[in-house]
């Protein structure tokens, strides 16, 4: 398993007002679909894409909530968010949509809150980050 | 880890979220619009004089040369293409778009 590159997608647009972060989950599909060993982080105004309520039907647009809601079904099951940018935004993990089911246990997962200095870790482990 | 940041520190946040992330052995370069991050004696010269205690800072030469920006805060160090892409090749790197 070593020679499986280990690629983190880093988001910190806010969705809707502009294409970034929808395109950003195309692209977690497509690199999870190669097998790649996948972790994806939303800071800033990106955390905001994983709010649980969201509803683009008034603004005729599609939205991705239904991606969001698959990307483990999809193997895309590292999904990180960094902790300031929840509190700057007066967010908490009970605001945060669900993004599939576990395997195993059957049950509904969320995002992953961490720290700084854990997601920096992470970063330091990577061969390569895609930042969106 | 290498951070690029090509956006003001005047109208964007992608300086400080950076320098939230980054530590010790990283390295911060400044290209585009980012490069008005390493002029001195301004309402944001503080985040990179901070930044410098632990990090080096460089800013693309030809960035800082077409805003004529003269007066840089010490110990920003002037790099060329050549550098960022020697840069490129030595780290993993994060751009705070």
């Amino acid at each position: 398993m070593s020679d499986t590159k280990k690629v983190m997608i880093t988001v910190r647009k806010a969705p809707h007002g502009a294409i970034y972060v929808h395109e950003a989950i195309e692209v977690m599909f497509i690199v999870a679909s190669y097998g790649m060993d996948l972790s994806v982080v939303f800071i800033d105004d990106a955390v905001f894409a994983l709010k649980g309520g969201q509803d683009t039907r008034a603004l005729g647009i599609k939205g991705f909530m239904a991606s969001i809601g698959a990307l483990v079904d999809f193997e895309v099951e590292k999904v990180y968010v960094d902790r300031q940018s929840m509190q700057d935004r007066n967010l908490t993990e009970v605001d945060l949509v669900f993004i599939g089911e576990d395997e195993d246990t059957e049950e509904q997962v969320k995002p992953k809150v961490l720290d700084s200095e854990a997601i920096r870790a992470l970063m330091l482990e990577q061969d390569s980050i895609i930042s969106l | 880890m290498l951070h690029t940041v090509n956006k003001s520190p005047f109208s964007h946040s992608g300086l400080e979220t950076c320098l939230r992330f980054a530590g010790e052995g990283d390295v911060i370069l400044l290209l585009e619009d980012g490069v008005l991050a390493a002029v001195s004696d301004t309402s944001r010269s503080a985040l990179i004089e901070e930044a410098l205690k632990t990090i080096p800072v460089y800013a693309i030469d030809a960035d800082v040369q077409a805003r004529g920006l003269e007066k840089l805060i010490d110990g920003v160090k002037l790099a060329s293409y050549a550098d960022f892409v020697a840069l490129l090749e030595g780290h993993v790197s994060q751009a705070w778009l």
